[in-house]
């Protein structure tokens, strides 16, 4: 390893963080394509189950049920952690109440393209939103906005932003990032960043 | 199509700072020695690896400043506040230091001499690193290929390569623009970004058949590249190299 | 504000993974058909991987991710890539 002399690099570690990650008090925009700007008149949830029944919300009937205010530590994959972000959304909870369904998996869809996969179980019991409020502001797209999925004890790459909706099934069908070489699962405590870690 | 520059799989060396260079209050220039560099074509650039003691590491790309003439290349890099590579560039990194490196690479944003046709070189800021590389190269090769540079500055103490863009200007085949965008110095009356009249009575005309050049920040190349299509260049002959953020993991 | 590069800026990470130039060969996006130099597609760098995709429809050309010990590259988006023989 040849090292730089004098070169620190961003700050990084504090006991509190999963391994390998460095605190930011920014909020770090990443991007893996163009950020779609979607109006919340246009806007639309889709939950389709195994057994082909769908499910719709549209910007009214999301705003229309009960909301919580979640303060959580959020890990991207990128190395920084940003601690005690504030957000205002639904959780899955709420949202899945009166789905029927039995699948093990979800595939979960954004506008612009992007996918990731989550065992549907950590979607459930108070561990994931879909937060249409950052800091108390609506979400700016950037950062996911109109409404993004939170699940914040999963690398953040499994936060999809400008969610759509999920496809809920037997088998894991894999995702955007986790095609290419990245954790199916993504505990970043376990450091589980890449496929095999 | 253009002949691809680079012929074999690369992979990290380590150069040794030789010299160090002020341009500008914010920028500078490097010397490297590297042990093994191939040579390399005007407008390529390399990317830079920098790593903690605890391992940590960080790398981004930088524009070869210099055209190659066998011994040592250079680097021209301009500190982008609160950045994490570029402020460690400008301001900690000293001669004898290693500093790891691969390249070189790119094999579109280049100007070869026996390239057919007039040049146009529009860069902004820090933008003009790689092409004050194909001026170099084109002096070095005694070309007689017409060749016009404006070159965007925020106010004349942001100029880098001073006195090397006034030696080029005195070859009858290069034309030197500078254009202030906040302060210009006595006798420029104008300041302001490049804009249509500008790029109208400077630059080589679509008639010409110039491949341009645009190098810079992503806004300045974005801005710069539509004017240019708007005044009739075909975007086919309009190379763009955009300089925003590099960073990621790597 | 989310921005891309030049295709340009791949070059160093690909050249770590092919023995020619790749930024200048010439390709075709498999969502819309159209051509053009690799080094004039978008790339997006501040993200998990290295992400190119098609300046006319946005389709994701080409993906890469450098794991602990392996890259990966999925070329799936792109038709195919042109290059002069040697
Ligand atoms: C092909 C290529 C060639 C390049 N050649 C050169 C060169 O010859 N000389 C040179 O000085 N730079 C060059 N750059 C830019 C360089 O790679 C870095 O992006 C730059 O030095 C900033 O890095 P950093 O780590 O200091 O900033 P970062 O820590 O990456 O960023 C800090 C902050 O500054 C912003 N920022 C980053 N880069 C820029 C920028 N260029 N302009 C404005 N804001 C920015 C970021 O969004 C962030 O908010 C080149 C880039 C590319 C893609
Ligand atoms: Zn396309």
């Amino acid at each position: 390893m040849v090292v730089s002399p004098g070169f620190t690099g961003r700050r990084r570690s504090g006991t509190e963080l999963p391994p390998g990650q460095y605190l930011t008090h920014e909020f770090p925009v990443l991007s893996a394509g163009p950020t779609p700007q979607i109006r919340t008149d246009h806007w639309e949830f889709t939950v389709a189950t195994e057994s082909g029944e769908t499910y719709k919300w549209d910007w009214k009937a999301l705003l229309a049920l009960p909301a919580e205010d979640i303060t959580r530590d959020i890990h991207c994959v990128t190395r920084w952690s940003k601690l005690q972000t504030e957000w205002k959304g639904v959780s899955l909870d709420t949202v899945l109440a009166d789905v029927e369904t039995a699948a093990d998996y979800a595939l979960v869809h954004s506008y612009g393209g992007y996918t990731t996969n989550l065992p549907l179980e950590d979607l459930l019991d108070g561990q994931a939103w879909i937060a249409y409020e950052y800091d108390g502001e609506p979400i700016h797209p950037e950062h996911g906005g109109p409404a993004r999925l939170l699940v914040p004890h999963l690398y953040f790459w499994k936060s999809a932003k400008w969610v759509r909706g999920m496809v809920l099934s037997d088998s894991e069908d894999l995702g955007f990032w986790e095609t290419a070489g990245y954790h199916e699962y993504g505990d970043p405590w376990k450091e589980q960043r890449y496929a095999g870690d | 199509m253009e002949r691809t520059a680079v012929r074999r799989r690369l992979s990290w060396q380590v150069a040794t700072v030789a010299d160090v260079r002020r341009e500008t209050a914010t920028a500078r220039t490097i010397v490297l020695d590297v042990p093994e560099w191939p040579g390399h074509l005007a407008g390529q650039h390399l990317d830079v690896r920098l790593t903690a003691d605890d391992g940590y590491r960080a790398s981004r790309s930088y524009s070869i400043a210099s055209a190659w003439s066998g011994g040592q290349i250079e680097l021209t890099v301009e500190e982008v506040e609160d950045g994490e590579v570029s402020p460690y560039l400008v301001e900690v990194l000293k001669p004898g230091d290693p500093l790891e490196l691969r390249g070189p690479v790119g094999g579109w944003f280049v100007w070869r001499p026996e390239q057919e046709g007039p040049v146009q070189l529009i860069g902004g800021g820090s933008g003009v690193v790689p092409l004050r590389a194909i001026l170099r190269a084109h002096a070095e090769a005694a070309s007689t290929t017409p060749v016009r540079l404006l070159y965007s500055v925020r106010r004349p103490t942001s100029v880098i390569y001073v006195d090397d863009l006034k030696e080029l200007a005195s070859s009858d085949h290069v034309d030197v623009r500078l254009v202030y965008t906040r302060e210009a110095p006595d006798g420029e009356p104008r300041v302001g970004r490049i804009d249509a009249e500008l790029i109208d009575q400077l630059a080589f005309t679509p008639a010409d058949e110039p491949t341009t050049y645009v190098c810079g920040p992503t806004p300045f190349v974005e801005a710069v590249a539509d004017l240019l299509v708007a005044a009739g260049h075909d975007p086919a002959r309009v190379r763009t190299e955009r300089f925003g953020p590099t960073g990621g993991p790597q | 504000m989310t921005t891309y590069l030049d295709g340009n800026a791949a070059a160093g990470k690909l050249s770590e993974i092919f023995a020619v130039d790749i930024t200048a060969a010439v390709t075709r996006c498999d969502g819309c058909g159209q051509t053009g130099v690799f080094a004039e597609t978008r790339l997006y760098l501040d993200a998990p991987g290295m992400v190119a995709r098609c300046p006319g429809c946005d389709h994701v050309l080409l993906r890469v991710v450098t794991t602990s010990s392996e890259t990966y590259v999925d070329l799936r988006g792109l038709t195919y890539l042109r290059l002069p023989t040697p």
